[in-house]
């Protein structure tokens, strides 16, 4: 009993003495239909201080977006006798198919690297689960190696320095999606740190989805693949014999 | 023009795959290629992933196929005994492409595989047609008649078995001849996502000596039937097939086609060939580059 009460007793004091956050996404679903090509992703709050007095100093804060992750096998290419070719390849157990981070400054200046590590804080701290026993210094530089790829798609983001926090009080952080992005469900965290230590964080949730005649038709390719396969011959079949008729007739 | 494509899930400039389809269309109706050796690395090129890519693509070269069958079938330029033959040699080598396919993917070297493959075949039938048609070419100028063909076709086919007559093509050769070129180009057309016409064409002029009036319109016949399969194939098997891309790419090429096949009539023949060869080489020296001195991504992500 004396126990409960004190843990109680430290739980309302550290309750009164982290801020509280209130994050928000600009649209929790994104609607993936004919001419979408991308979107801006706003994501803002409010840090509402403790009641005890202001904070010491402003507090910094990180914005992560995440998308759905995948296992996924990655080769990397060596010259063997002049040609090109897959020599190593590692496997990743949970690859997010999208991951954008913001910061209000630097990372490094906001946390030490066991604390981002933690949290995946940042690109080099993605923890993608490597499958299997090979050589930590090939996984290594295979892992950077997709990083460095899906940077260049502009699935993986790091903008430091992204996040604007107004009057210690608001904050917001924004990102571009390319209309390449994967559906499924993001994740948006917010983390409030203050002298290298997360004081909260808090999850939105962002869906993306296609919906109407881009549904129907990934739907149908998935579920209808028969259907949708003689309908794929019989529409370059239709195409081809209308357009030689259309010029004979020229 | 923006078109977001289902299936690869990227949005693409629409009227940039429209104009590529009306080229490769055109190419299909002047020389009687499908033009997918042209299509799918451009769409690779693009950012549309390769699956979906060759699997569209070949939608493309059907729609495509069919205009110029249609247009070289009105002035008789299809040999239906040898198409037909060719088709089901096609149908067999579609089947074991597959298998190939499967087995390349999974020790994880089917792209060097297909790079290679293009260097080697579109390098070779290049410079062949290359050097035929440069020899046409300048023979004509010097107003001498270009020398005589040294033979109808290859020895090895004249040494084949069960010969029998093909009046539209005025040959009197073994089915099996036919039947093995279609099984070949039907493994090819599974494993590198191509309508195989690039080497159908040279092999039927030069191995089976086939008349040069039927080549174009029977290589088509060919094509359409082999990628119908190789379309349906991807739908049922990989699912990559985006409707939207291969409705964009068939509203160029189907017209590119009927334009190429009318340019046909009016341009000399061995223009035509040397046109053509310049850009199989060019393709040729585009993947050697890839293998030999720099690949366009060094890691390569595949789901697992």
């Amino acid at each position: 009993m004396r126990v409960l009460i004190a843990l109680l007793a430290l739980l309302a004091l550290t309750g009164a003495r982290d801020p509280q956050l209130v994050p928000s996404v600009s649209q929790d679903e994104i609607a993936v239909r004919q001419g979408f090509t991308g979107t801006e992703l706003l994501l803002f709050g409010a840090i509402l201080p403790p009641e005890q007095g202001a904070p010491p100093e402003p507090y910094d804060v990180v914005v992560v977006l995440k998308g759905p992750t995948s296992s996924v096998v990655v080769r990397e290419k060596q010259q063997v006798a002049g040609i090109w070719m897959n020599v190593d390849a590692a496997e990743f157990r949970s690859v997010p198919s999208f991951y954008a981070v913001a910061s209000s400054r630097e990372i490094a200046a906001v946390v030490d690297a066991r604390t981002a590590a933690i949290y995946e804080l940042g690109l080099p701290y993605l923890q993608l689960s490597p499958i299997g026993a090979i050589d930590p210094e090939q996984q290594a530089r295979i892992a950077a190696g997709l990083v460095e790829r899906r940077r260049g798609e502009g699935h993986y983001q790091q903008v430091e320095g992204g996040v604007q926090v107004k009057g210690g009080v608001l904050y917001e952080a924004r990102f571009e999606l390319p209309s390449s992005v994967e559906t499924g469900t993001y994740t948006a965290e917010t983390f409030v740190i203050s002298r290298g230590r997360v004081l909260v964080s808090e999850i939105a949730r962002v869906e993306v989805r296609k919906v109407g005649f881009e549904k129907r038709v990934a739907d149908y390719a998935e579920n209808e693949e028969v259907w949708y396969g003689l309908f794929a011959v019989f529409l370059s079949i239709f195409m081809g014999w209308a357009a030689g008729r259309l010029f004979a007739l020229v | 023009m923006d078109v977001y494509l289902p299936i690869a899930n990227l949005s693409v400039n629409g009227l940039l795959i429209v104009a590529l389809g009306t080229i490769t269309g055109m190419l299909s109706g002047l020389f009687g290629v499908g033009g997918g050796f042209l299509t799918t690395p451009l769409l690779i090129f693009y950012g549309v992933p390769p699956t979906v890519s060759a699997a569209s693509a070949a939608s493309q070269v059907t729609g495509a196929s069919v205009s110029g069958v249609f247009a070289h079938h009105r002035r008789g330029g299809v040999d239906y005994r040898m198409g037909g033959i060719m088709v089901v040699g096609g149908a067999i080598g579609t089947g074991i492409g597959a298998v190939l396919f499967e087995w390349l993917r999974a020790l994880g070297q089917i792209d060097t595989i297909i790079t290679f493959l293009y260097v080697v075949l579109l390098g070779s039938m290049g410079t062949l047609m290359a050097r035929d048609g440069w020899r046409a070419v300048t023979a004509g100028r010097g107003g001498t008649k270009p020398k005589a063909a040294r033979r109808r076709h290859h020895p090895l086919v004249a040494s084949l078995p069960w010969r029998m007559r093909f009046y539209k093509s005025g040959l009197y050769i073994s089915p099996l001849a036919p039947l093995l070129l279609g099984l070949v180009v039907g493994i090819i057309t599974m494993l590198m996502g191509v309508g195989g016409g690039f080497i159908l064409v040279p092999a039927m002029l030069y191995l089976l000596g086939m008349g040069a009036g039927v080549v174009v319109g029977t290589s088509l016949f060919q094509i359409l039937f082999v990628t119908m399969v190789t379309t349906f194939m991807h739908a049922i098997t990989t699912q990559a097939v985006d409707i939207v891309l291969a409705a964009l790419l068939l509203v160029g090429s189907v017209s590119g086609a009927q334009i190429g096949a009318s340019l046909a009539q009016k341009s000399k023949p061995e223009v035509l060939r040397l046109v053509l060869a310049v850009v199989v080489l060019a393709i040729a020296v585009r993947m050697v580059l890839q293998l030999f001195y720099s690949p366009d991504e060094v890691y390569t992500v595949a789901p697992l």
